[in-house]
């Protein structure tokens, strides 16, 4: 490591998605990084300190020896740019790049929020407030997700191994994270989904050791759930 | 086959499209799409694009969606100028920033504000309550602040010195609010200023153009007939009320 030069820091908290996309990413390719935690649980992330780093009090947050970047898709072409990563997870050919960039767009607006509210229903709301869970309202956040699940299967995967294509890309990545959030309340939201299945199983032999290393919190959290019933 | 280009100037992502593809001046056929008309569900476009969104794109074989990654594809396929979309490893990260924000967050408080305004009452035959009004209104205000504080700052555009999507894709979510009879710039002479910048940097022809029907938006609302779109009050149910 030359003079001076520090291993970029990355804010995280495990629990969030986009995070462990993040920490996936760096450990499979074995990019050395130090890890910065905020426990969102804790309102960590509305700190002075950590507001004045990141005014909008989200994770991740990228601090690579004074560049301070936030938002999980910028970090993650930052990075895989920065340290040549294999071309797969970002190709340059045009017309793939593009259609990773489609997915990641549309992610944000559909996978991101439709699965992330089964988990904010079921779980982290009754968990803030102690209340019961609200059924009706995990029911309409299932039934939303049912939309964006049709149209992963029949525009992105189709008969394709991965989202994109023949490779697995950043667009596996983030998808699959989103998609074990409810897994943290014992729920599968792909368990009658058998296409979708075998995707997330071919992304996570793809990803190895690393892929269970990010979500060991998640599965801890899924245990304590299932303690409780 | 000449690339074709499927747009609704009065969405924001369109216009956005629209302007760096004229200005870059890249060949292609304006192929208008009605989305209040319910364009989007024709059985044609419904091959373009299964989404049913505008805009997307056909070149040749290849279709895109995605307004993002539309304009990322056509920087790269017609070699446009670089500070659209910067090599620079930090300057290309700082755009990537602002691009993967914006959907959450102006995008998404600038479009509410635009049907609870203009659309709903149409649609409905009713007005917002006002603790919705005032709801959206105070989201929308968070996200101009961040526009300000965070990804502009003292910097003449959000990458800089030059322009870039980020400019671009900002400017046409925040023009949105505008059309309903918002005008956000009054209180706000930085982001006022800034607009100006970007309105000159992609030729103030051009953006005048491409706003023309939303500006014009109040009233062409309100002579639109109200019956022909019913398909949109489930999903305004969903989403909004």
């Amino acid at each position: 490591m030359a003079g001076g030069v520090k291993y970029p820091e990355v804010y995280l908290d495990m629990l969030s998605q986009p995070c462990r996309a993040l920490h996936i990413l760096l450990s499979f390719n074995k990019v050395p990084f130090t890890i910065r935690t905020v426990a969102l649980r804790k309102g960590e992330q509305k700190t002075p300190e950590f507001t004045s780093l990141n005014p909008m009090q989200k994770v991740p947050v990228l601090v690579d020896n004074g560049f301070v970047l936030t938002e999980s898709v910028a970090i993650l072409k930052y990075l895989v740019t920065k340290y040549s990563l294999p071309e797969h997870w970002y190709p340059s050919q045009p017309e793939r790049r593009a259609k990773v960039d489609e997915y990641i767009s549309w992610h944000n607006t559909n996978t991101r929020p439709h699965t992330a509210k089964v988990f904010i229903t079921e779980v982290l709301i009754p968990r803030m407030t102690g209340s019961a869970v609200d059924g009706l309202r995990v029911e309409r956040a299932l039934a939303e997700l049912k939309d964006t699940l049709d149209m992963l299967e029949s525009m992105f995967l189709k008969r394709q191994p991965f989202l994109c294509g023949d490779d697995i890309t950043l667009a596996d990545l983030l998808a699959v994270c989103e998609l074990m959030q409810p897994l943290g309340g014992d729920r599968d939201v792909l368990s009658d989904r058998p296409k979708l299945q075998r995707w997330r199983s071919r992304v996570q032999s793809a990803l190895g050791e690393s892929f269970d290393d990010a979500h060991s919190v998640l599965y801890k959290l899924r245990d304590n759930f299932k303690s409780k019933l | 086959m000449a690339l074709e280009i499927y747009l609704d100037l009065f969405s924001q992502p369109c216009r956005s499209v629209y302007i760096f593809a004229k200005k870059n001046n890249i060949p292609f056929e304006f192929k208008k799409i009605s989305l209040l008309e319910g364009q989007q569900y024709g059985e044609d476009f419904g091959k373009i694009n299964m989404m049913r969104k505008a805009p997307a794109i056909r070149d040749g074989d290849f279709c895109l969606a995605e307004s993002v990654a539309i304009m990322q594809y056509l920087a790269e396929k017609f070699q446009t100028p670089a500070h659209w979309y910067p090599s620079d490893l930090q300057q290309r990260a700082r755009v990537n920033e602002y691009l993967s924000w914006q959907h959450m967050a102006i995008r998404m408080h600038g479009s509410k504000i635009f049907w609870l305004r203009l659309l709903i009452p149409k649609i409905m035959g009713v007005e917002v309550p006002q603790d919705k009004m005032d709801g959206a209104l105070e989201d929308l205000n968070g996200s101009l602040k961040l526009v300000e504080d965070k990804f502009l700052q003292d910097r003449p555009f959000i990458a800089g010195e030059q322009v870039s999507l980020a400019d671009l894709v900002a400017i046409v979510e925040i023009m949105q609010p505008v059309g309903s009879g918002l005008d956000v710039f009054e209180s706000r002479p930085r982001l006022a200023a800034w607009r100006e910048r970007v309105r000159v940097a992609v030729g103030t022809e051009l953006f005048d153009e491409a706003h023309k029907d939303i500006l014009a938006a109040q009233e062409m609302v309100k002579n639109m007939d109200a019956s022909k779109m019913q398909v949109f009050k489930p999903k305004i149910l969903k989403l909004f009320l």
